[in-house]
């Protein structure tokens, strides 16, 4: 598994740069002093316990949450409250959510095309076959049609990728991709995410699923309590864990 | 199968039982009585009770119906007729028609006017309501509150085109800068409008009006239940939009805007609707520049928009709050920016929860429009209270006009509703 990681070619390129982050939700102070630099192509797995600020985190990167100190730039642009900034940002940075968050009033073409046609002004044809291409690249091209309510968990997940891809994002975050589904729907939204590891894609991906982390990642984050506790490359990280903090959190969700 | 089975089991069957016919009593007529009408004892009893109470409602008021006289010119003339049998005197309605429909001053010559007015209502609405029909249709819906203004009030034909060449004009600016930024837009827009609106106004010869193609006919000669109907389609119509606004302003994130909505909504959904009707009557006219003389329905119309809007604010707020944070973050998360997340996503699903919202306050804005009634205007409740139980023929038929305005008002709620329903159903995509 771990050649696999190897052809993953990760450049020298800067894709993201977060320094010396803070963030307070009230008086609670959720994320402290975040540093993290990420290159082009690389993958990183973020865990840590619930409330640790994994979530939050990745929702700085493209604004759904307000950091109060500190810097983040994405892809050369510095996050500032300036509204088109975080507009431009948002439309490089593919986002997937644990409870999918499609459009329910909208087909699955719709879901897809929406956002290339009024963010990037593609003309509608064109739109509708980038969408077509990426739900083959998902495999659920028979289901353009229909509403995402008539859609399983699973298929409702690739359809959200196929969406975020729409965008032809350089960056793709996730949030617990796979926390709201059974195990068998798990499989085929992780085979998904691999094959978008293989074509370079940059990710930083919060979950749970260790073997996905093993497999993929080039960079595996330990967050708790809002800071970054330990980063490593996955075979360093789930073999030898410095922290003890780290060790425990392993031997727990390894455990059983 | 029964191959491999027809050693070890005790029983096979080799043929098929044919298909018999369903006993009489559990089909047809009889098992829908028996399920529905006689199930236990007390299901029965109670469907006796209903029997006998319908018939209690019906024995009366079908001869009253059935025995009603149509033609006659007084409720004296009536009586003499009916020789003392039981019968509505229907003659009422049909000697007064015209004045029901367009009160007692709408010149008589003229009535053809409204009446074409009232049938393109029907052309300009469909699109809107149906939205299968191609959508070119919607440039007559953009058209027909000027055409249905020269209809109804007649005058120059320069104020109508005077009115549409502002609205053009200022939605020229607000497309223009927009994309800028909306405030720029937005208030450009409203100050394009008012200034060639002020412009126009001043070119508009003085006695345009006199000898125009179409008689005018002042405001106050408006009546009937077309009154009703031009509040209820206007006042309706205004509304929803302003309502949107103002729900989205009350969920703002700019202080001051915030502020301004929820002190509209808040101060006029605590004022009873006949409070702000009297204001607009009598108090309104302190409000405005002394000479200027604001048209009563014009002010009437603002009352009621106000009231409806700060209601309906109120339900697509709920609508609003209903829809999960996910939504907006997908929108946000994607690139959309403010106007196009609320037109694309957030509304048309918040607006879908709060259709049976919206139509309740549609529905009872559209009766509440009898309340004009109240400050002296002539509307279908006005007339009957007024001219027509007031004048010597026709004192005392209570039941037969009263009934009359109930049931035109009950045609228009019920197809409201039946509507609300139909779109209710083709907007389900939700499967849930």
């Amino acid at each position: 598994m771990a050649e696999h990681a190897t052809q993953m070619q990760v450049s020298d390129e800067i894709a993201i740069t977060i320094s010396k982050m803070n963030k307070w939700y009230g008086t609670f102070h959720v994320l402290r002093d975040i540093d993290l630099t990420v290159n082009r192509g690389e993958r990183i797995v973020i865990c840590g316990p619930s409330g640790s600020g994994k979530s939050t985190l990745i929702r700085c990167i493209n604004a759904l949450e307000e950091h109060q100190q500190g810097s983040i730039e994405v892809d050369g642009t510095l996050l500032s409250s300036d509204l088109k900034n975080i507009d431009k940002i948002r439309s490089e940075v593919g986002m997937c959510f644990q409870h999918f968050n499609l459009f329910p009033h909208l087909t699955i073409l719709e879901n897809c095309t929406l956002a290339p046609i009024w963010v990037r002004k593609t003309p509608k044809k064109e739109a509708e076959e980038t969408a077509m291409h990426f739900l083959e690249k998902v495999k659920i091209p028979d289901q353009a049609m229909k509403y995402p309510g008539q859609l399983s968990g699973g298929q409702q997940q690739r359809v959200a990728i196929a969406r975020s891809l729409c965008m032809r994002p350089r960056i793709m975050l996730f949030d617990e991709p796979t926390s709201a589904l059974d195990p068998e729907m798990i499989k085929e939204v992780l085979d998904t995410m691999i094959e978008l590891a293989e074509e370079g894609m940059t990710m930083l991906c919060v979950t749970h699923e260790m073997g996905f982390a093993r497999q993929v990642a080039n960079r595996v984050i330990f967050m708790d309590a809002g800071q970054i506790v330990e980063q490593n490359e996955p075979e360093a990280f789930f073999n030898n864990p410095q922290s003890p903090r780290t060790q425990l959190f392993l031997s727990q969700i390894l455990g059983h | 199968m029964s191959d491999t089975h027809a050693q070890t089991v005790a029983f096979v069957r080799e043929t098929e039982i044919p298909e018999a016919a369903p006993p009489y009593a559990a089909t047809g007529p009889v098992k829908w009585m028996r399920e529905n009408l006689f199930a236990t004892p007390a299901n029965a009893l109670l469907t006796v009770v209903a029997a006998y109470a319908i018939y209690l409602i019906l024995a009366p008021t079908l001869p009253w119906i059935l025995n009603g006289v149509w033609t006659a010119n007084s409720l004296a003339e009536c009586r003499e007729i009916l020789q003392g049998a039981t019968g509505a005197c229907f003659a009422v309605l049909t000697e007064r028609w015209p004045q029901l429909l367009f009160g007692f001053k709408y010149p008589s010559e003229l009535y053809w006017r409204p009446s074409l007015a009232f049938v393109l209502l029907f052309v300009a609405v469909a699109p809107v309501l149906f939205f299968d029909l191609p959508r070119k249709l919607l440039i007559f819906t953009g058209l027909f509150p000027f055409i249905a203004y020269y209809l109804i009030w007649g005058g120059t034909i320069f104020v109508p085109i005077l009115a549409l060449v502002g609205c053009l004009g200022g939605y020229a600016v607000y497309q223009r800068f927009v994309t800028g930024s909306f405030a720029a837009g937005f208030f450009g827009g409203i100050a394009a409008a008012l200034l060639i609106w002020y412009i126009g106004g001043l070119l508009i010869p003085d006695g345009a009006s006199e000898n125009a193609m179409l008689t005018p006919v002042p405001s106050r000669d408006l009546g009937g239940f077309m009154l009703n109907m031009m509040l209820g389609v206007t006042c309706v119509s205004l509304s929803i939009p302003i309502g949107i606004a103002l729900a989205l302003g009350r969920q703002s994130s700019m202080p001051l805007i915030k502020v301004v909505c929820v002190v509209f909504i808040e101060f006029i959904r605590g004022v009873p609707l006949i409070t702000l009707l009297f204001v607009a009557s009598v108090m309104l006219a302190y409000f405005f520049p002394p000479d200027s003389t604001v048209d009563l329905f014009l002010r009437v119309v603002i009352m009621i928009t106000m009231f409806s809007a700060a209601y309906i604010a109120e339900v697509i707020r709920g609508g609003l709050a209903a829809l999960p944070k996910g939504q907006y973050e997908a929108a946000d998360s994607l690139g959309l920016d403010y106007p196009q997340a609320m037109r694309l996503i957030i509304l048309p699903q918040a607006l879908k929860i709060s259709i049976p919202g919206i139509v309740n306050v549609a529905v009872g804005l559209f009766k509440d429009t009898v309340l004009v009634s109240v400050i002296s205007m002539f509307d279908l409740l006005g007339m009957i209270r007024g001219p027509i139980l007031a004048s010597t023929e026709w004192n005392g038929v209570y039941w037969e006009l009263l009934g009359f305005a109930s049931l035109l008002f009950f045609v228009v709620c019920y197809g409201i509703s039946q509507y609300s329903q139909w779109l209710e159903r083709r907007l389900a995509t939700d499967h849930r």
